[in-house]
């Protein structure tokens, strides 16, 4: 789960620049070759008529040479772009790739048909869909992120309590211990049945089965947590005049936090798996529903659009996550 | 150095005496006993510096949690000026061999903790910059506890000792990670911060040197379980010189008495 790519950005940066400040000036390398790519890719989408009708094709086509032709302005003027110059060129390679990727993709999906509809689609498939179906789409983004913050809000927060009671009570974790033992492992999706019967809602039953699998990694963690905080950490606070409020909230706490991140990041996992699934079950709106109900009328190319947005989605929030963890835990830095 | 410790450096009381009568105590492992402490009896007098000598796991540090109030002694009393100690309290501080800074604060917010802990804090901040000043850490206030080396984190750790006024600094071999050039450089702190500040101290240590150099009083202890076995009176005004011929003899006097054991 490590995220050093942007810190590795600059260093990668100026090595992809370094060679070319020699030649002809500071050109960037690789976005002149992205560029071309880039351009083929949308040469090859207007060249030769689709084997079945997408749609969108023509601005697919537009978007791609727009990329093209942006690409060829920064080749040029990677220099002067400051930051976001140097986060360019650390992707070069990148782009390059995506450019004959799209290239490829569209001529063994719309232009051969290798690859045949419903089951594939080209990349115009996809931005068709988002062009007809946007007002349905945002509203599952958004149906789908209320679930996710409601299930994974609450399950934090009650996973976390429970789990510093667990790790600093002995009487809480005799009775509680073999409980979360026995319940944790479980996996949340066989809460489905019984949560759907007996909570009075499907979106409340989300909720909680949402909650239940992103809490009990964090109980857990934070429980192994406060309990593996160094005895020494508790004396010296004491000795100083510590009492137990302070030893929980200003020792214990603070002490375990790395462990409650491991924690988090598992919840967060488990919560986007249980949030699809109880979609798909249960509920009328959300991506997950819009993911089995496009597949029931063998709409691939909207399951593919879902796919696409659900990375962005659950990446972003991973990456939301890790970006909270660097700011708690800075002064981990130089110990871990 | 500012008003507040100022002030506190000029007053002369500052300091308790310890009466240590009695006590014995012993660790409960898997059902046997273990008996660490053998009927100790000990006065230390205010503003006194005294040495406890003794071979490692011979319970020293076992002494100092007692009087620290961290745990109650299987037997015995313990007293600070005359009243019996049953819990920790600010104005007796426990310094460790290791700083134990919290990793998560930095240098000011770890040496505040204790002020904080008492809701002292917002009154007091300026107490904070002192400390710091009097262990020469001013600049590192915003530095985290890993950024410091072993002898700016155990000077840190005496500032968090030091921000609340102890009258009685309990010292569990503060000095025994240290290297040798550090170690020399902190006896030397120490006591000057026991001069200036006039706290009664009691220094665990198994250095015999260093608890010639600083003590006015070196008790030796046995083994486990440990018993006072000879006592030394170090009648050396400070600065002493480690090699004043006086001190060189009482220190192969000292070596004799641990005797065999000493390791």
């Amino acid at each position: 789960m490590s995220d050093a790519v942007q810190g590795d950005a600059a260093r990668g940066a100026t090595r992809a620049l370094a060679p070319l400040s020699t030649g002809w000036g500071a050109i960037w390398r690789d976005g002149l070759i992205a560029a071309a790519a880039w351009f083929v890719a949308a040469v090859v989408t207007v060249a030769s008529p689709d084997v079945v009708p997408w749609g969108s094709t023509q601005l697919w086509a537009e978007l791609l040479a727009g990329g093209a032709a942006i690409l060829l302005v920064a080749a040029f003027a990677v220099q002067r772009l400051g930051k976001v110059g140097r986060v360019l060129a650390h992707y070069g390679p990148w782009l390059v790739a995506l450019g004959v990727v799209f290239a490829v993709w569209e001529v063994a999906t719309a232009k051969t048909g290798w690859l045949p509809k419903p089951f594939f689609s080209p990349p115009q498939g996809l931005l068709h869909v988002y062009l007809v179906d946007t007002k349905r789409l945002v509203y599952c983004v958004l149906f789908s992120l209320r679930l996710w913050a409601y299930g994974f809000g609450s399950g934090i927060v009650a996973g976390f309590l429970i789990g510093v009671a667990l790790g600093w009570s002995k009487r809480f974790a005799y009775w509680g211990m073999p409980i979360l033992k026995l319940i944790g492992p479980v996996p949340a999706t066989a809460w489905i049945p019984i949560s759907f019967f007996v909570l009075p809602t499907t979106f409340a039953a989300s909720i909680f089965l949402v909650a239940l699998a992103s809490g009990i990694p964090v109980a857990i963690l934070t429980a192994s947590g406060v309990a593996s905080v160094n005895r020494a950490f508790y004396d010296v606070a004491r000795t100083l005049g510590a009492r137990e409020r302070f030893l929980v909230w200003k020792v214990a706490v603070p002490g375990s936090l790395p462990h409650v991140f491991v924690g988090l990041f598992m919840g967060l996992y488990y919560s986007f798996a249980v949030l699809v699934v109880a979609e798909m079950l249960g509920a009328k709106y959300g991506l997950g529903w819009y993911l089995a109900f496009q597949t029931g009328y063998s709409a691939y190319a909207n399951v593919y659009a879902t796919l696409v947005i659900m990375a962005l989605l659950c990446s972003g929030l991973v990456k939301l996550l890790f970006v909270t963890r660097d700011r708690l835990l800075a002064w981990q830095k130089g110990i871990i | 150095m500012s008003a507040a410790l100022k002030l506190d450096t000029a007053e002369p009381r500052r300091s308790v005496a310890l009466e240590v009568r009695g006590v014995s105590h012993a660790f409960d492992l898997g059902g046997k006993q273990l008996p660490v402490l053998d009927n100790i009896d000990l006065s230390v007098a205010p503003g006194e510096f005294v040495a406890l000598l003794g071979p490692s796991g011979c319970g020293k540090s076992t002494l100092l949690r007692l009087i620290a109030g961290l745990e109650p002694p299987a037997s015995g009393d313990l007293l600070e000026d005359g009243v019996p100690i049953t819990t920790p309290d600010p104005s007796r501080i426990l310094v460790f061999q290791d700083p134990t800074l919290f990793p998560w604060r930095t240098v000011w917010k770890n040496v505040a903790i204790g002020l904080e802990a008492r809701g002292l804090l917002p009154a007091q901040k300026q107490r904070v910059a002192d400390a710091l000043a009097l262990v020469r850490l001013g600049e590192f206030a915003n530095a985290y506890p890993h950024q410091l080396s072993g002898g700016m984190a155990q000077r840190a750790a005496l500032a968090r000792a030091l921000v609340n006024d102890p009258h009685l600094l309990l010292l569990d071999e503060p000095l025994g990670k240290l290297d040798s050039l550090t170690r020399l450089a902190m006896q030397n702190e120490l006591l000057s911060l026991w001069q200036k500040v006039g706290f009664t101290a009691l220094l665990v240590t198994h250095d015999v040197e260093e608890a010639l150099l600083l003590a006015d009083r070196v008790i030796v202890l046995s083994d486990r379980p440990a018993r006072i076995i000879a006592e030394f009176r170090v009648d050396k005004p400070q600065p002493r010189r480690r090699d004043d011929p006086d001190l060189v003899h009482l220190r192969q006097t000292v070596l004799a008495t641990l005797g065999p054991i000493h390791d």
